[in-house]
């Protein structure tokens, strides 16, 4: 007889309130005209963010491996291209090796996209959500400048890597010859996650707006003027309870630079010996072929449901986390 | 030299850091959704008992530390180390007063105790959860009193000093649980 763990890591009663909050979800964009598409998730290309890991899966009659997506974002841009108008995704998406209290490999994501909104009016849209879902009070903002400026009194899109790196050793989150291969970006995602993300979004939620051009990925840039002018993404982040929660773009429509970005982000892969990953040429036709000016997030919706319900690990609000899935 | 990665980190994996055997305490997968992953770990150096924090890149491979834990039965007390022996295969270690540090005042003779071993040499020893000792000295206290409260200190043949009910006397025997120092109950030998 098989005697292994095979009850659910979540309460039955939690998942009979998670079905209520997925409707809940699908009622919001129903009263404003947004519509669900389901795209596919295997699919011919996927994010090529050096950070995220997508699944291959090799298939029998096909050359080349199919890709389960990280996020619904190419497709639903290409619908976007193609004049769908407002449209949202709920369902799942997958990231190779992220497996935590607050991450697990395959997970529920809600993103949508709004043509002709920026990314402040969609800023706007996703906290009325929120409040509606969890309850919570309006949110702040800040941008990325101002957070590394409150915490740690730098310029995040100035400072230079040995003065990141002396943040990091003298709050002892490392040893003093630690990550010598590490990049800009990566000693600000070590200070961003270490000193300043468990402070965010403590009695409301946090969005972080503005972050560095280097961290554009699918975003607009814009100049911020100065005596040292620098390039900041029109990009944000959602935080409550010190957990991410959303990200966002103003969505970069020009196909020449979205290329080029594709192409930076292929060169660092192969600097970091990760697979090479096409280029989705379908999504760069699309954007070729006009896209309009539109914002659009991804939301973590087991996270979300997670502090709706005050549990601390994502394994309590899913079926069967990972582990036992 | 055997290896572990991030993806590997869980609590009680024995890893190396600067020199020392450690076990990892908790272990935190931490990552901005488009950024770099690290792994926030806590853990225990077994040789100082000092718990540090480190942060390390996810993917990134630490050696793995050859720590083993071995029951070993106690077999003397030389007047400098203490003996032991491992059943399966006879072969005796001496161990120092620094590494069986405050085991000390709960080993009997013949007990089998967990002695850990690191690259084979011990590093720390555990004795038994529950043990059976004599009293060896204590106040005579008061005959008829069953009920337990109050109670008096006793000395145990080994010299560890526990608290007991007043009814116990020189030359009974009791269980006590090593892991918070408590008198059990009483135990017939």
């Amino acid at each position: 007889m098989e005697r292994v763990l095979w009850q659910p890591t979540a309460e039955l009663e939690t998942l009979k309130a998670r079905a209520q909050f997925l409707q809940a979800i699908r009622d919001f964009f129903h009263q404003r005209n947004v519509f669900e598409v389901d795209t596919p998730l295997l699919c011919h290309g996927v994010a090529t963010d050096p950070f995220l890991h997508a699944f291959s899966v090799h298939c029998a009659q096909l050359e080349h491996p199919r890709y389960l997506q990280t996020s619904p974002e190419y497709a639903m841009k290409r619908l976007v291209a193609a004049g769908s108008g407002p449209i949202y995704y709920l369902g799942k998406a997958f990231r190779k090796g992220e497996v935590g209290t607050l991450h697990n490999p395959e997970f529920t994501m809600l993103e949508w996209y709004r043509p002709h909104w920026d990314h402040l009016q969609l800023i706007k849209e996703v906290e009325t959500l929120m409040q509606i879902m969890i309850g919570c009070p309006a949110a702040e903002i800040k941008t990325y400048h101002d957070i590394f400026a409150e915490n740690y009194g730098i310029n995040p899109h100035l400072a230079t890597i040995a003065e990141l790196q002396s943040i990091a050793i003298k709050e002892a989150w490392i040893n003093s010859d630690d990550f010598s291969d590490l990049d800009r970006d990566g000693w600000l995602d070590l200070i961003l996650t270490h000193g300043i993300e468990p402070t965010l979004g403590q009695n409301h939620p946090t969005v972080i707006t503005d972050y560095p051009a280097s961290q554009a990925s699918l975003a607009k840039v814009r100049t911020i003027n100065g005596p040292q002018p620098y390039q900041v993404a029109e990009r944000f982040e959602f935080y409550l309870n010190g957990i991410e929660l959303a990200n966002g773009y103003h969505e970069l429509a020009c196909a020449i630079e979205q290329r080029q970005r594709f192409e930076q982000d292929l060169i660092k892969r192969k600097a970091l010996g990760l697979s090479d990953l096409p280029i989705d040429h379908y999504l760069l036709s699309a954007l070729s072929a006009g896209f309009p000016a539109c914002a659009g997030v991804a939301l973590g919706v087991d996270r979300l449901f997670m502090l709706k319900r005050q549990e601390r690990n994502i394994a309590k609000v899913l079926p069967f986390a990972w582990k036992i899935a | 030299m055997a290896t572990y990665s991030t993806n590997e980190f869980r609590s009680g994996l024995k890893i190396m850091q600067d020199g020392d055997p450690c076990t990892i305490l908790e272990n935190e997968f931490v990552k901005p959704g488009k950024g770099q992953a690290f792994n926030r770990t806590k853990f225990r150096n077994l040789k100082t008992g000092r718990v540090l924090e480190r942060t390390f890149k996810s993917g990134d491979t630490v050696e793995a530390a050859d720590v083993m834990d071995v029951e070993m039965q106690y077999l003397y007390h030389d007047g400098e180390h203490w003996h032991f022996m491992d059943p399966q295969s006879y072969e005796q270690h001496e161990i120092n007063a620094l590494v069986v540090s405050d085991a000390a005042k709960w080993l009997k003779e013949q007990d089998v105790c967990i002695v850990t071993l690191w690259n084979g040499a011990p590093l720390g020893v555990a004795p038994p959860n529950f043990v059976i000792l004599k009293i060896t000295e204590t106040d005579p206290g008061l005959r008829g009193d069953t009920s337990g409260g109050g109670g008096k200190a006793a000395t145990l043949e080994t010299g560890a000093v526990v608290r007991v009910p007043l009814f116990l006397q020189i030359g009974e025997s009791i269980k006590v649980d090593t892991r918070t120092g408590q008198y059990v109950s009483r135990a017939k030998e």
